[in-house]
């Protein structure tokens, strides 16, 4: 009976809200669906933190410096969103910490010269953007608007990596030499972003049913792709896929063989970063514990006193 | 030449705890607070850009990038409390707290000066330190009066940090000149007023002034601890490795 | 100790003179921090002139299965609203 007046509401394109009655399954796969997000938000945070002391001009330096709070910003807007399930963003950070909720895979990669944070803003956030875009429509409420407040703001995280790119590509041939080399370390992980293809990926039903997702990875990733072969001929750069081009008949660019061998490897820990992220987190979190602490003691004693 | 001087020192202040302060990033004790810090560097950032700027109008010569990236230690003159390592959350707070506390007091004059430029700058820069202070005098409060831990680290810090306070009040013949010319401040006559400001908080946060005991000083004079060094070296690295690159 | 803080809701006022809008949440331990991070997080881009923070378990909140009984009844109450009435021609400011 709920679980028949859920998917009416869902199939009529309404927003389940906090309150509302859902499967115990629909709720947990938005929990591991959201804080898998709000994790990637925030580990994200590090290759491109990776920069900030080193950006090469001071426009450059507010530039990262913004854009990697932002990153923050949107992490606690996903942990916000994803409490509303009944689960707190310290046992999400367990989680994180346990290895138990995953963040996306492409954070696991180094980011080894500046141009790397052109091809992580232009390529990493291109990708996030179009699936993000696709979620604003997702049907539950306080995820949708999570993520219609993020793609607003985001807006500018694409173009400044597209710019850095671009500079550099019409830079000095050592520019140029780096930025084609970032678009290449950079292209194929930004790719498969997506997810596994739609044949390969076990959970998909459940959430096109109950519209947690709107579109197929597959369609995404097309979507990214279709987008940004224009944008890297631009500005004179090549795409590290010889297989790649245009489609007439179906309307799309073809594209070569994902390695998902690599992709599975990372995923399960073995990229070369794995271990440095997910470290990197644990000992900001712990060495915070007793500022934590203190702030709680304080406030505590504030309200004894005030009683 | 002394007002180039004169300009240099403040811009190099803010950009040198900038690039401190956004050390933080990604490792702060609560999301929340990484986000605050991020953007207590971000306005400093945009204050060093504005003072650069003109420092880069007066000097003629180099643009505000070139004077950031392109000077040596020698030629940076940024108070050395600003280049002092992050260390934990508390010495990163006393140390904001006590340059915060200066700045506040430092352009409520400034932004009196006849140098249109430098009024107005310390005009918009007085806005963002105002919010720093109540920061960071915020965390003063929870720090020390606190839990035990933070009670000791955060009187540590102010042991630490308080022999680089003497540079804040400190008066060479440049300031001598812009002070009786009108644009610069009188830093010797701020320090009446930043005491009676640093004692309020230090006694509301249940925490002790340090005694006042030998003061380092050298900045005015490019003189550095050794912290600077390697704070450029990775600040100015890409220029310096590609001085033929746009970036 | 848990490392529970706790929630506060947040919401801005984007103009004077407009109604304060839910934004979202954030973690704090009390008041003073509450407020200021929500400047720090809410605000990054000029959001706002004024800001509250509630804290999360003052907010007592309709349930949604009451839904029909909460609002219906003023579904038929469309006197309510100025668009019922209808008025002569060439008349204005009304």
């Amino acid at each position: 009976m709920n679980e028949q007046k859920f998917q009416e509401k869902i199939d009529l394109e309404r927003k389940i809200e906090p309150k509302d009655w859902m499967p115990e399954e629909y709720r947990s796969h938005l929990i591991r669906q959201i804080s898998q997000h709000a994790h990637s938000e925030i580990i994200g945070m590090q290759p491109e933190g990776n920069w900030i002391s080193r950006a090469p001009s001071l426009r450059a330096k507010m530039i990262l410096l913004a854009k990697v709070q932002d990153e923050a910003g949107h992490g606690l807007y996903l942990y916000s969103a994803c409490e509303t399930l009944g689960i707190s963003r310290e046992e999400l950070v367990q989680q994180l910490h346990d290895g138990k909720a995953k963040y996306s895979s492409i954070f696991n990669y180094p980011t080894l010269s500046w141009a790397d944070m052109g091809a992580v803003g232009w390529l990493v956030d291109g990708a996030a953007i179009v699936n993000q875009v696709s979620l604003q429509r997702t049907s539950y409420g306080p995820y949708s608007r999570g993520m219609v407040k993020i793609c607003k703001e985001e807006s500018f995280h694409q173009r400044q990596g597209y710019e850095i790119m671009a500079e550099m590509a019409k830079g000095t041939p050592e520019q140029k030499e780096m930025a084609q080399d970032a678009l290449n370390r950079f292209w194929w992980p930004s790719i498969m972003m997506f997810g596994p293809q739609d044949s390969d990926s076990p959970r998909t039903g459940n959430a096109m049913k109950w519209k947690i997702k709107r579109q197929f990875n597959d369609e995404l990733r097309q979507k990214f792709i279709d987008q940004t072969v224009g944008q890297v001929k631009v500005i004179g750069l090549e795409i590290p896929d010889p297989d790649l081009k245009w489609n007439e008949e179906r309307g799309h660019y073809d594209f070569g063989k994902m390695n998902w061998d690599e992709f599975w490897s990372v995923v399960n820990g073995n990229g070369p970063c794995n271990i440095q992220r997910l470290d990197h987190h644990k000992k900001a979190h712990s060495e915070g514990e007793w500022v934590r602490k203190a702030a709680r003691s304080y406030s505590n004693k504030q309200e004894i006193i005030n009683a | 030449m002394s007002l180039l001087n004169y300009t240099l020192r403040i811009a190099d202040s803010s950009l040198i705890l900038a690039q401190r302060i956004s050390g933080w990033c990604s490792k702060g004790p609560t999301l929340e607070e990484d986000i605050a810090l991020s953007n207590i560097a971000l306005d400093l950032f945009g204050q060093a850009n504005g003072f650069l700027e003109y420092a880069s109008k007066l000097d003629g010569n180099k643009t505000p990038d070139q004077l950031a990236f392109n000077r040596n230690e020698r030629e940076f003159f940024n108070l050395q409390i600003t280049e002092q390592e992050n260390g934990n959350f508390a010495d990163t707070i006393v140390r904001q707290f006590f340059f915060s506390t200066y700045s506040f007091l430092f352009y409520t004059e400034l932004s009196k000066s006849t140098d249109e430029t430098l009024a107005a700058l310390s005009v918009k820069s007085l806005k963002e330190v105002k919010y720093h202070l109540q920061h960071s005098k915020s965390w003063m409060l929870r720090l020390g009066d606190g839990t035990e831990e933070s009670k000791q680290k955060t009187q540590d810090a102010l042991q630490y940090f308080w022999q680089f306070t003497g540079e804040l009040f400190e008066m060479d013949e440049v300031d001598i000149e812009m002070s009786k010319s009108g644009i610069g401040v009188g830093n010797s006559e701020l320090k009446t007023n930043w005491d009676k400001m640093v004692n309020e908080v230090i006694n509301q946060s249940t925490l002790e002034r340090p005694v006042d005991a030998y003061m380092q000083t050298g900045s005015k004079k490019g003189l550095h601890t050794e912290c600077l060094g390697h704070l450029l070296s990775e600040m100015q690295y890409l220029p310096r490795a590609y001085p033929n690159a746009k970036w | 100790m848990s490392d529970n803080t706790k929630v506060w809701e947040v919401f801005i006022q984007s103009k004077n003179g407009l109604a304060h809008k839910h934004v979202g949440n954030l973690h704090a331990p009390d008041k003073e921090m509450a407020l200021q991070n929500a400047r720090d997080l809410y605000t990054r881009r000029n959001e706002g002139s004024c800001i509250w923070v509630v804290k999360a378990e003052h907010i007592i909140s309709s349930e949604s299965e009451d839904g029909e009984a909460f609002f219906d009844p003023s579904n038929d109450k469309i006197y309510r609203h100025p668009t019922f009435y209808t008025l002569p021609k060439g008349s204005k400011y009304i």
